[in-house]
């Protein structure tokens, strides 16, 4: 037995090299012509983190090609040839642009999401194995209405020293959120819809909400639904997080909402997310906390990539290329999970191109024969 | 030492065995379109003999599944004259038909309404995936073949004449136009699949401007594909390396006659036709039916005992569903399939058991979730 078991050990070490899912996919002709993404580098970190998913794409070749442009937070609107541009491709992908605090200027970001009315913004927070966190089994995806409500940016100054902000909440905007939802939990297995909301306060603005959500709710039978009030939601969030799976929430919780669900699961810089509408798509980091960094993380180039890169895993799903998005998540988790080469939010000292490195280096050994 | 070796033996046994059952939810985060969850109508052709017993399979496991797809069912015979209009209509508009084997006569003037369906809808590039599937004892190791077959001309073109009583000519018509693009299309199937090797298999030293044709496409095409391995070789050497060393082929791209050869070879040694997914797909259908076409019949026997083994059918409609881009569903159904197979309790006739189709489904069903 003791002559046996170092043979045994290794096996049972060693992780089987199982990267290859054996799934069957059989694609329609044509379905390996490139596209063409917009890319925007933004701001702060942005250009750092957009950099390193254009070396993996390149190291993957991924039939995916990037229309760069330049915009910062400072601008006073979108460029007109960026937006034509995101209208043209349909997909793009962003590093965060930085909105000043106060002044007139309004933020790009919500500029991008009204123009192209990517009303759906999604962000998946899950615990990543070999990342230890405080809190185990957390799996949550946060969707969140993206055009209206507290952020609709309708403010006056009524007279001088007095101000009013206005939260407009529609039933159509609440609906098209609430069927997403849905939809999402529906098309994913997922057994549980909770609606975030604050009615016993805002009896008219998120009981209209709540009302979308339980009657789209009632055309789901399989799923379940409840609600949450907000501040106890984020009590539980952090007391048990298990107990979340979907959540659906108005425009100013969802933010914080899924700004604490990434912490818990591990922080900003590794939960993939995007923003979706009808006919476009924009994927980003999915918490946008931190999503500019700040100035000793440029000058260090000590950025987190990992949650750009699970987003741009994202963005290949949804431009139909299941093969390459597998390929690049295995080996940003493989990374993730042998934990030498982490940045510093995640308790390591590596910087953002040795990040990069280690995953083009994991790149093909899932896929060894 | 040993003292301490068992308990960390158990742990580690525990964790082994744990972590490969529980992986059933792949954690990969999809962003779908608004209405991506709408269902999809399908044309289903339950065709002859144990046709309508896998088929009715099929239809269970998706209603157990709530999977958003409807099936329109057609009522055809292998001895109909021809296809009925108003099943090509339908397969026209919805798209993707899920068919069972359609008996051809031997002899006689009837042809085969499983050619003539191909040719009717140019569904030009036949794919079965040819794989071991764990727990399922097989003479051969490490097998993981996909075959992609020229469907449509070649020598099941259809074109034979009697010249003189006595005397018959078959022609076997090879075109650059339909060897160009299945050649493309074997390609582009590794590029998004990940695959490294593509062989063309041939017998040009004999037919030396038929399959040279053939062959110099696939050149053609290989040279827009430096990042993949192409080699040929001829088809009887193929299939003598088929059965003693078929771990050395990858995608194989065939014509006609010797991809329905090669494809029923490499299904069999890798668990019996009874399992291969497969399908027809064109430049705008798709048909997916049992992949290797031997046996897709079966016999009267099997007929009365209703033992014929559904997982064929099975994992071609999780390609079905990957196709009709609800991956989840697919996933889901694949994994039960996988698992029912593994634990080997409720195998039909073909693989080594005893148990009817029926067994099977409520295993599969029962293992869903």
């Amino acid at each position: 037995m003791m002559r046996r078991s170092p043979s045994l050990l290794r096996r049972i070490l060693l992780p089987r090299a199982d990267g290859r899912r054996s799934v069957t996919y059989m694609p329609r002709p044509g379905d390996g012509s490139p596209r063409i993404v917009t890319l925007i580098p933004g701001d702060g970190i942005g250009p750092l983190v957009t950099g390193a998913v254009q070396q993996i794409m390149e190291a993957m070749h991924a039939p995916v090609f990037f229309e760069t442009f330049e915009v910062h937070g400072d601008m006073p609107a979108f460029p007109p040839e960026v937006i034509e541009s995101i209208r043209r491709n349909k997909v793009c992908l962003k590093g965060g642009l930085f909105t000043p605090v106060g002044g007139g200027v309004s933020s790009l970001n919500m500029h991008l999401r009204k123009e192209l009315d990517l009303y759906a913004s999604l962000v998946h927070c899950c615990n990543h194995p070999g990342l230890p966190t405080r809190h185990e089994n957390v799996d949550i995806v946060v969707i969140r209405e993206n055009t209206e409500g507290e952020y609709s940016g309708l403010e006056h100054e009524v007279v001088p020293g007095v101000v009013e902000s206005l939260k407009v909440i529609t039933k159509f905007c609440s609906e098209r959120i609430a069927q997403y939802a849905f939809e999402y939990a529906y098309l994913n297995n997922r057994k549980k819809v909770t609606a975030v909301h604050k009615a016993n306060i805002m009896k008219l603005a998120d009981g209209l909400f709540l009302e979308s959500c339980r009657e789209v709710a009632t055309k789901y039978p399989g799923i379940k639904y409840n609600e949450i009030i907000v501040d106890n939601c984020c009590m539980q969030l952090v007391s048990k997080p298990e107990q979340f799976d979907v959540m659906v929430t108005p425009n100013l919780y969802g933010n914080l909402v899924a700004n604490t669900a990434a912490g818990i699961a591990g922080g900003s810089g590794v939960m993939p997310g995007g923003n979706v509408g009808k006919e476009h798509a924009v994927f980003e980091q999915g918490a946008t906390a931190g999503n500019v960094g700040n100035q000793k993380l440029v000058e260090q180039k000590k950025a987190n990539p990992v949650a750009l890169l699970l987003s741009s895993a994202m963005m290949l799903r949804h431009l139909r290329f299941p093969s390459f998005a597998d390929r690049l998540e295995t080996a940003v988790k493989r990374v993730i999970s042998e934990g030498e080469r982490r940045t510093k939010d995640l308790g390591g000292s590596s910087t953002t191109q040795e990040v990069v490195d280690a995953v083009i280096a994991k790149l093909d050994w899932v896929s060894h024969r």
